[in-house]
């Protein structure tokens, strides 16, 4: 390259001298450096009149060489004599790198800071959980204060609007439980039992669930990051600040309307889902929708629907509290944010998943089946 | 200073939608100087900035900088002049998923592949020193710093290339007035020690008075006067005349004086 950084050694007076040519800068530096480092010689001066140019990064590989080998720079113009004096009073020792231990210790400090974090999270949710029950209390004492207009607007974004999403998402399901019960029962003749299936899997598992999976994706992440910048921005210190208990105002309304919400939304999921399994089995079955609808009356008792709807409100609650509980988290940055919405949604996700397994175990006990 | 202009903005027109924030705009940045611009908010100090370092698109007009005319620059000579000029954003804009030193090093890894691991780190630890920060910043992360340290980390950064031209917008915004007199005289020593040109937005008259050799003036949607602030008392707009007369104008002056 044009101005390449180079130099040579010469014996002058039994001295030995480094006469640099090229431009002294971070573009054409290259190897000087290395060089420099591996060279044996402890160099008495290095000329430097013949170089063109020098910036920082130059007037630092001629600073080491001064500090390292006592060489004596000569020919240096005023202004390469004036950054060598710059980085030189800036040459202080600084680690640049975040200390790490050992892989084997870091492992065990990721795991203990990970179990620590989770035993956390968990006591700061329960905590979370009685600061709402104070909350509720309080509204109980005092009517008043009870934020009514607010619960209206959460019922709206978290039910209404998503009506389109979850009965989308519910009638394509209905479709795949039919379609893949019908083939597999088909092997035994039994096609017609693709009714039961869809009608009571849908009624007691699948409606809820599913839609308390989109209730978290879509309203708990939504919670999450709206408190979370609310938090960042210091609105929710200017309401306690005001006297207006951010617990009341902004998260009961918001746990409220989940816990209301997703019954309803279970329900007409289930009946979505069941009205897909029926497209599917009047158009491949041949099994038209009067008698569809007559055998799902036959087979899906009246239990299946007390099964998903005791449910519903406990996981619209879970889907409410975690992610008001991470947005409330929020703290220090932007990234925060997001870091937090996620953790609501796994969170969320995650603790419905496992109260739906209890769910399960108890209600087949209990004799519902 | 010298009559070598660094950059030559002719002609300037920016338009958001109906709305014009430039229109005819001329500017002049020379060589070596200090140039504060200065202006009411919403007159666009941002968005000049932005059009000369490339970030918005002008609708029309000229900008060259240190001899390149930006528009007619192909891809190559686009490359070559940005790592000429240094940017300090208004908060710093460090990457937060980088350490301090990491930050540093960006735009040498970027531009030159071939520097060693420790020559790198040897360039961002003198830089940081440099910038004013302790050395136990170093490996510390953006959001671990205090708001004057991001900013000392945001030059940093925007002198890692060595470039001759720094653009600093709002550089003391934020900070207290001791560690904004310190970023003032942190500006005006690296300015000195490393030759540099800096365009500077500020509303701090402080600054202003403190390292400006020249101020610019924007207002009605363009550069209305330019000088020194002797200079720009002596005409007789009534921003300005508001500007560099009222009360906190005169207590910067006053500062000034006593120093």
């Amino acid at each position: 390259m044009e101005g390449q950084a180079d130099f040579t050694e010469r014996e002058t007076n039994g001295e030995t001298v480094l006469h640099f040519t090229g431009r002294l800068t971070v573009a054409r530096i290259g190897d000087l450096d290395d060089r420099l480092t591996d060279m044996a010689i402890r160099p008495a001066k290095a000329d430097i009149s013949e170089v063109e140019r020098v910036d920082t990064v130059g007037a630092w590989i001629l600073h080491k060489l001064k500090r390292d080998y006592g060489t004596k720079i000569v020919g240096a113009s005023n202004n390469a004599e004036r950054l060598i004096d710059q980085v030189a009073s800036a040459d202080e020792i600084v680690q640049v790198r975040p200390d790490e231990g050992s892989a084997f210790s870091r492992t065990l400090a990721r795991i203990g800071a990970g179990t620590m974090e989770g035993f956390g999270s968990l006591r700061g949710l329960l905590a979370f959980f009685g600061g709402l029950c104070i909350a509720i209390g309080n509204v109980f004492a005092n009517p008043r204060r009870f934020r009514f207009n607010a619960v209206v607007q959460r019922f709206e974004t978290v039910g209404v609007s998503s009506l389109g999403i979850i009965g989308l998402m519910s009638f394509l399901i209905g479709i795949v439980i039919a379609q893949q019960g019908a083939v597999q029962l088909r092997q035994f003749g039994a096609e017609v039992f693709t009714i039961n299936l869809v009608g009571r899997i849908t009624m007691r598992e699948l409606g809820v669930l599913m839609t308390a999976i989109m209730v978290a994706g879509r309203s708990g992440s939504a919670f999450a990051a709206q408190l979370g910048s609310m938090k960042l921005a210091e609105e929710v210190d200017a309401m306690r600040t005001i006297g207006v208990p951010p617990m009341e105002s902004l998260v009961l309304p918001r746990v409220l309307a989940t816990t209301l919400l997703m019954p309803l939304l279970g329900f007409y999921a289930a009946l979505v889902m069941i009205m897909g399994g029926g497209l599917l089995c009047w158009v491949s079955l041949g099994i038209p929708p009067d008698t569809f609808i007559q055998r799902i009356r036959e087979v899906v008792p009246m239990t299946d629907l007390y099964v998903g709807l005791i449910k519903a409100p406990v996981f619209g609650f879970i889907i409410g509290l975690t992610g008001c509980f991470q947005g409330m988290q929020v703290e220090g940055n932007n990234e925060e944010v997001g870091l937090k919405t996620t953790a609501a949604v796994v969170q969320a996700i995650f603790l419905v998943i496992v109260l739906d397994a209890f769910f399960a175990v108890f209600f087949s006990s209990i004799g519902w089946v | 200073m010298s009559d070598e202009t660094v950059i030559t903005v002719r002609g300037l027109r920016n338009a958001f939608g109906e709305q014009v924030v430039h229109e005819n705009l001329d500017l002049d940045l020379y060589r070596g100087e200090i140039l504060g611009v200065v202006g009411g908010s919403g007159t666009g100090k941002s968005v000049l900035m932005r059009s000369i370092i490339g970030l918005q698109q002008p609708e029309e007009g000229e900008i060259e900088i240190l001899g390149q005319n930006v528009a007619e620059a192909n891809e190559s000579e686009y490359l070559d002049l940005r790592r000429r000029w240094g940017v300090l954003f208004q908060n710093g804009a460090l990457f937060s998923t980088l350490t301090v030193a990491e930050n540093v090093q960006v735009p040498l890894r970027e531009f030159y592949k071939d520097l060693d691991e420790e020559l790198l780190d040897e360039i961002a630890s003198y830089k940081i020193v440099m910038s004013g920060l302790p050395v136990e910043a170093a490996p510390k992360f953006p959001s671990e710093l205090s708001g004057g340290m991001r900013k000392r980390a945001g030059i940093a950064r925007a002198l890692a290339l060595d470039p001759p031209l720094l653009f600093l917008d709002e550089p003391t915004a934020g900070l207290d007035p001791i560690g904004a007199a310190a970023f003032d005289q942190l500006i005006l020593d690296l300015k000195e020690s490393l030759d540099l040109t800096v365009f500077l937005i500020t509303h701090d008259l402080d600054t202003l008075y403190a390292i400006c050799d020249r101020v610019a003036v924007l207002a009605d949607k363009k550069v209305i006067a330019d000088g020194t602030i002797d200079e720009l008392l002596a005409t007789d707009h009534p921003w300005i005349q508001e500007y560099f007369d009222g009360p906190r104008a005169r207590a910067a002056l006053h500062a000034k004086e006593r120093n």
